[in-house]
């Protein structure tokens, strides 16, 4: 579709709103994802990213807006678009006595085309559980099962929608690796979370979402950049001329001494080489040195005055 | 449409017949209930009144009949509501399946072990109740769907607006059981006040009993033209009804 090299965009969503009642839950939302990129839509609970993810689904239907995915309508080709997409759903729950063969087995029916079954259990570490019923499953082994129900039709477009929530530290690593895995076939991926640590491990893009309004977007570090260019580098050091060498460093904004230990703050990305540059050129010896980059945590806070666990 | 139905209605009886209470509650428990209350009666169903017999003949097929259709019918109020709470339709739904095959595989599975539970009663209870085997048993089965799939209808709309699992079975037991009463089985309807008499009326269960007890006795279908018109009009406007206001999560 679009030109050679520029890479073609299978999702458009272009102004959609979408109220419950007198809850306003998806405002004038428009974003595009590209074919092969990770697209994450970050933002507190309740801030609209599953309304979103279910419109473009074709799950929901808003009441304003267009969508477009993979060039279809949502709605009107909702089953041609159902067959092309893999859904991964939030809280959601299968039979309690399926097995887990089962599921896949029926999932695979579904689709106009399926992976093979046995291999996709395997890659996704459930051959051990394939005659578990669904109910004896692990949190963790729950969510394997879905990402395989939602790889099952080889989709060109994988939806995960808070795909971690409730996983142990372990098991939310290893999804990890299976996102990456995802991504890696070539496959576009679009996610919610309310985990900006895992935005950053995966997402090549993020939109961040409040009270039903994206309120920036961009590359992870491209929104650190923009919103929260202070760095933070914190060193030990016996030098007594230091303090006034680190002032001294351009683009410094604070320099905070504790003893031995200095808290110097920047601005700009070059701003932890041109301290590296200073302590080099002055030979100055450092006993510690830490630097303490801001990350999306940090641009959410920025952006709405409040963390987002709060 | 109907694109993954029969596997979907093959997986649904196979996880039913795991449920604890699965197969002995719905299958083995009435058949057995049944057989019990043969032995224990002994044979000493014939030769009473002309009353006693003919309640035996069609007045306790026809109730059975009816009361495993209801029974039926709740406990499909109670899988939907259940799988609705539990995000499992709307996890069913976010694939090409249809809607209406999701909803067709679970009417599917419960006339199923209807018709397994009926037939193992009837031939469990030639050996202990006069059951005449003359009887119309194409025709019975017929007029048996008609009324299974409209009390069915109804068992859709209670199961769109139960607000959760918990209400589903007792919500639906009160709407369904009380139209027994009502039927015509226990109580012939010209006996019954006026007031109760018209509220029997609007009942659709009324028109099943009527059609199922005639069919039996051997009446045409021509002479029941009324019970099936009325049967059929519950289901098209329970139907219409549901589509509108039922909830998938």
């Amino acid at each position: 579709m679009g030109v050679s090299g520029t890479p073609r965009s299978v999702i458009q969503v272009s102004g959609i709103r979408k109220t419950y009642g007198t809850t306003v839950a998806v405002s004038e939302v428009s974003f595009e994802v590209s074919e092969g990129e990770v697209f994450g839509l970050i933002g507190p609970n309740g801030a609209g990213k599953t309304t979103t993810m279910e419109c473009v689904e074709g799950v929901r239907r808003p009441d304003r807006g267009d969508i477009s995915i993979l060039g279809l309508n949502p709605f009107r080709d909702v089953y041609q678009v159902q067959n092309r997409i893999g859904v991964q759903l939030q809280q959601a729950q299968l039979q309690k006595r399926i097995k887990v063969w089962e599921a896949v087995d029926l999932w695979a029916s579904l689709y106009s085309k399926s992976v093979d079954a046995a291999r996709l259990l395997e890659q996704l570490g459930l051959a051990d559980s394939r005659n578990a019923w669904f109910m004896t499953l692990s949190g963790g082994q729950k969510q394997r099962l879905f990402i395989a129900l939602a790889l099952i039709n080889d989709p060109e477009v994988v939806f995960l929608d808070e795909l971690t929530t409730g996983l142990d530290p372990q098991s939310r690593r290893a999804i990890w690796d299976l996102v990456r895995g995802i991504r890696d076939r070539g496959k576009t991926v679009f996610m919610t979370t309310h985990l900006m640590e895992e935005a950053e491990r995966l997402c090549d893009r993020v939109a961040i979402i409040e009270h039903g309004k994206i309120i920036d977007m961009g590359r992870p570090e491209e929104l650190v950049g923009r919103h929260c260019p202070a760095r933070t580098v914190v060193l030990a050091t016996a030098n007594a001329l230091a303090e006034e060498r680190f002032r001294a460093i351009p683009q410094v904004e604070t320099v905070v001494r504790q003893g031995s230990q200095f808290t110097i703050r920047g601005l700009g990305e070059e701003f932890v080489s041109e301290v590296i540059q200073c302590l080099s050129e002055n030979r100055i010896r450092v006993t510690d040195f830490r630097t303490m980059l801001p990350n999306l945590e940090d641009v959410f806070l920025k952006l709405t005055g409040h963390s987002i666990r709060d | 449409m109907l694109h993954g139905l029969w596997k979907l209605t093959w997986l649904e009886i196979k996880i039913f017949l795991r449920e604890p209470l699965g197969a002995f509650g719905s299958i083995i428990l009435p058949v057995l209930v049944f057989v019990v209350v043969g032995r224990f009666m002994g044979g000493r169903f014939p030769s009473r009144s002309i009353a006693t017999s003919e309640f035996v003949r069609v007045g306790l097929p026809v109730f059975v009949s009816v009361l495993i259709a209801l029974s039926g019918v709740l406990s499909l109020v109670t899988i939907v509501s259940i799988y609705r709470e539990g995000g499992i339709l709307k996890r069913l739904r976010a694939t090409p399946l249809r809607p209406q095959t999701i909803l067709t595989a679970h009417v599917l599975v419960k006339l199923v072990l209807t018709a397994v539970t009926m037939a193992l009663s009837v031939l469990a209870g030639k050996r202990y109740y006069p059951i005449n085997m003359d009887v119309p048993i194409f025709g019975f089965t017929m007029a048996l769907l008609i009324s299974t799939w409209s009390i069915l209808s109804i068992g859709f709309v209670i199961a769109s607006i139960v607000p959760t699992a918990r209400f589903a079975q007792p919500i639906g037991a009160a709407i369904l059981y009380p139209m027994i009463a009502l039927s015509g089985l226990f109580v012939p309807l010209p006996s019954l006040p006026p007031a109760l008499q018209a509220l029997a009326r609007v009942l659709p269960l009324t028109y099943a009993v009527s059609l199922l007890q005639g069919i039996l006795k051997g009446e045409a279908w021509w002479a029941h033209r009324g019970d099936v018109a009325a049967l059929t009009l519950v289901f098209v406007i329970c139907t219409a009804l549901s589509a509108k206001v039922f909830r998938w999560e």
